[in-house]
C-alpha cells in the first residue's frame, strides 16, 4: 500500500476515523500507526512534502551532497517513508483554518475541521482528530528586527533544507538555544562566512542542577560536541546584552554590549533565534485549555495522560503539545495513536495499552536531560520582555514595548482588551509573532504570572482565508433555504454535486 | 542574500517589478526572491517601511507579494512557476485589487 495524495478539495471524503494536521515527526508516526489498524486517516499539512520543520523536504532531494544537514537530520528519512509507505490519505499544502469539537449532544459524535486545499474549502468530519502542529520560534524583539536582512535561524535552516541555499555575505548568528549552536554547524559545512555567534542566553550556571539528569541524556555527547565545535571554528561571544540591527532601509550592522563594552560588527545577514515554543494557534481556537510551563516560559495545551485536550476527541502530540525535540515527538505521536485506536478498537484497547506502555518508556528515555536544556537556554529577562521602549513588538500593526506597557499603565487588562487599545496582535499574523511577547510584557508591568495574564482567545479561520472560498462552501438545503426563502428542487447534501451546480451557474 | 550550495540544471523565469529572474523548480517564490538578491517584497501597512521574509514558514506575514493579480499571498508558501508575475504588496490588501477572481 501508499498515500494516496489529494491536491484539491473535492478528493476530500466528508468524514474520516481519524484526522492527523502536521506531519513533522509526531503527525508522521501518529498518522503511520492509526492507518496500519485500518481505520481511515486523513493527514492534512501545511508543507508540500512530510517531514514538518525539523525533516523538512527530506523525501524531495538526495542525500548526496547534502551531509552538512548532519546525522540527526537523516534519521527522519526513516518515518517518513513509512508514513509514504502507509494506507492513508495525505494531503500537503493544506491550510487547516478550523477546528469545532464534537457536540455532546451528537449521538456519533464527530469534530469538525475547516480546510482549503487547492484553491477550495472543505469542512470533514473526523471521529478522533490528533493535532502535530509542532513548534514555533519564538519571537526575538530587539530594535531593528523587522529591517530586511533580518531573519530568524529556523527560516536559514528552512533554506538550507528545502532548497540547498546559503547566505551568500556575512552573517551574523544572534540570540540563544540548542538551534543556534547547531544551525551555525551546518551553515559552515555548506559554505556561509559566520561573522560570530552572539550567545545572550543565562549560561549554564542556571541549569547545574538538572546537570547530573543531563549526563544521561541522549543527546549528552552530540551537545556537548557540537558546542565544543562551534567554539573552536567560530567566534563565540558569551553574555550578550542590548542587542539591536541598525541599518536604514535593510540590515548593515548589529550592536551589542558584554562585559568588556559596546561592540558592532557589519553584517548582510542577522539570523536570530530565542528557542521555539508550541504552535497553540489551532487548538486555541478551538477551545482547548491552556497551560503555563514556566520552564520554557510558554502557554502549551493542557492535556491528560492519554494525550487528549480538554475536549474529548481532540488528542495533542509532539512539540505541540509540550517541547520534546524530535526523536521523542515520534514516540508521543505513537502514544497518541496508541490511545486512539484503544478508543476506536475498543475490543484491542488491553494489547493497545501495552504497546503504549512500552512507548511512552521510550520516550520518557528520550525526554531524559530536558531540563537542563531547558534550563541552560531560557532567554534572559530582557530578551522576554523589552525594556527599551521603541522596540517592535507586533510587527503588523507595529506597536512598539512603549505603547504596550503604556496601555497596560492605562487599564487593559490582559492580552484580549489590549487588542482594542493598540490594535496590537490583530494583523496578519494573528498575534503568532507578537503573542508570546505580550504575556511576558503585561505580566512584568501587572507583577503577576504570565498564567494569571493568559494569552490571546484565538478563533477560526486562523488562516487568512478568501471570501470566495467560504461562499463556495458546500450547502445543505436548510441553508439555501435560510438564505433565499427557497428549498432547491433537489436536495444537494454531496459536496461533489454541489461545486459541479456552483460552476454550471458561473 | 542566498546562494545555491550546488547550483541546478534546470530553471525557469519569473518576473519581480518588471524584472525577469530566474529561479529553480520546486523553490518558492519567498526563496526565489531571496536568491535572485531581493530581500524586501512589502511595505508594511502602517508605516510603510520595507519588510522582507523572516520565518519562511507561514506564521510571520512579512513575505506576503502579489502573485499573477492576486494580493496578499504568502511567498513562502507559493512554489514558483514559469512565467509567473510577482510584484511587491504595498501596503494592505486593496477592495477589487485583484485582477483574477
Amino acid at each position: 500500500m501508499s498515500a494516496s495524495l489529494i491536491e484539491h478539495a473535492d478528493r476530500l471524503a466528508a468524514r474520516y476515523d481519524v484526522v492527523v494536521v502536521g506531519a513533522g515527526p509526531a503527525g508522521l508516526t501518529a498518522a503511520t500507526q492509526v492507518a496500519a489498524e485500518g481505520l481511515s486517516v486523513l493527514v492534512l499539512d501545511e508543507n508540500l512534502a512530510p517531514g514538518g520543520q525539523i525533516y523538512r523536504a527530506i523525501t524531495l532531494r538526495a542525500q548526496t551532497g547534502r551531509d552538512y544537514l548532519g546525522a540527526a537530520y537523516w534519521d527522519g528519512k526513516r518515518i517518513a517513508d513509512a508514513f509514504l509507505a502507509s494506507s492513508l490519505t495525505y494531503a500537503p499544502a493544506a491550510r487547516v483554518w478550523s477546528l469545532d469539537p464534537a457536540s455532546p449532544r451528537d449521538d456519533e459524535p464527530y469534530a469538525r475541521i475547516g480546510v482549503s486545499l487547492g484553491g477550495a474549502s472543505r469542512h470533514v468530519q473526523a471521529r478522533r482528530v490528533i493535532l502535530a502542529t509542532g513548534a514555533l520560534e519564538r519571537p526575538t524583539p530587539v530594535p531593528g528586527w523587522a529591517l530586511p536582512g533580518v531573519m530568524t535561524a529556523g527560516a536559514a535552516q528552512i533554506a538550507l533544507k528545502s532548497a540547498g541555499l546559503v547566505p551568500s555575505g556575512r552573517v551574523v548568528l544572534a540570540g540563544c538555544g540548542p538551534l543556534l549552536y547547531q544551525l551555525a554547524m551546518q551553515l559552515q559545512g555548506a559554505g556561509a562566512d559566520i561573522v560570530a555567534l552572539l550567545d545572550t542566553g543565562p549560561g549554564m550556571g542556571s541549569a547545574w542542577q538538572h546537570l547530573p539528569q543531563f549526563l544521561f541524556s541522549p543527546y549528552v555527547i552530540k551537545g556537548l560536541s557540537l558546542l565544543m565545535s562551534v567554539r573552536r571554528r567560530l567566534r563565540v561571544v558569551s553574555g550578550v546584552r542590548h542587542l539591536a540591527i541598525e541599518g536604514e532601509a535593510k540590515a548593515r550592522q548589529v550592536r551589542f554590549e558584554t562585559e568588556r563594552g559596546t561592540e558592532t560588527l557589519t553584517a548582510d545577514l542577522v539570523l536570530l533565534h530565542q528557542g521555539i515554543i508550541p504552535d497553540t494557534a489551532l487548538a486555541n481556537s478551538a477551545g482547548c485549555a491552556l497551560e503555563w510551563n514556566e520552564s520554557i516560559r510558554a502557554f502549551q495545551p493542557k492535556v491528560d495522560v492519554q494525550g487528549c485536550s480538554s475536549l474529548a476527541g481532540i488528542f495533542v502530540a509532539g512539540d505541540g503539545a509540550r517541547i520534546v525535540g524530535a526523536l521523542a515527538a515520534a514516540e508521543t505521536g505513537r502514544a497518541v495513536a496508541l490511545a486512539v485506536l484503544a478508543q476506536l478498537r475498543a475490543e484491542r484497547a488491553e494489547q493497545f495499552e501495552q504497546q503504549r506502555v512500552d512507548v511512552l518508556k521510550r520516550s520518557a528515555w528520550l525526554q531524559r536531560g530536558r531540563r537542563f536544556i531547558d534550563a541552560a537556554y531560557l532567554p534572559t529577562q530582557p530578551f522576554l520582555a523589552p525594556e527599551d521602549s521603541s522596540t517592535l513588538i507586533c510587527r503588523c500593526e507595529e506597536v512598539t514595548a512603549g505603547t504596550v506597557r503604556e496601555a497596560a499603565k492605562r487599564g487593559a487588562c490582559g492580552p484580549n482588551q489590549l487588542k482594542t487599545f493598540t490594535r496590537c496582535g490583530m494583523g496578519p499574523c494573528q498575534g503568532r509573532l507578537c503573542g508570546p511577547t505580550v504575556v511576558e510584557l503585561l505580566a512584568d508591568e501587572g507583577r503577576i504570572s504570565p498564567a494569571q495574564v493568559g494569552t490571546y482567545r484565538l478563533r477560526a479561520p486562523i488562516k487568512p482565508l478568501r471570501l470566495a472560498e467560504i461562499a463556495g462552501l458546500p450547502a445543505t438545503s436548510a441553508a439555501i433555504h435560510a438564505v433565499t426563502g427557497v428549498w432547491p428542487l433537489t436536495p444537494k447534501t454531496h459536496p461533489a454535486q454541489i461545486d459541479r451546480e456552483l460552476s454550471n451557474d458561473r | 542574500m542566498f546562494r545555491k550550495v550546488t547550483p541546478g540544471d534546470k530553471a525557469l523565469s519569473f518576473h519581480f517589478e518588471g524584472g525577469v529572474c530566474s529561479a529553480e523548480p520546486g523553490d518558492t517564490v519567498a526563496l526565489a526572491l531571496l536568491v535572485a538578491g531581493i530581500d524586501s517584497c512589502r511595505d508594511s501597512v502602517v508605516s510603510g517601511q520595507p519588510r522582507g521574509p523572516y520565518c519562511l514558514m507561514g506564521a510571520c506575514f512579512e513575505c506576503l507579494v502579489v502573485i499573477d493579480g492576486v494580493q496578499n499571498l504568502q511567498g513562502c508558501q507559493v512554489q514558483v512557476r514559469e512565467g509567473m508575475v510577482v510584484t511587491r504588496q504595498r501596503g494592505g490588501r486593496h477592495a477589487l485589487g485583484d485582477t483574477l477572481s
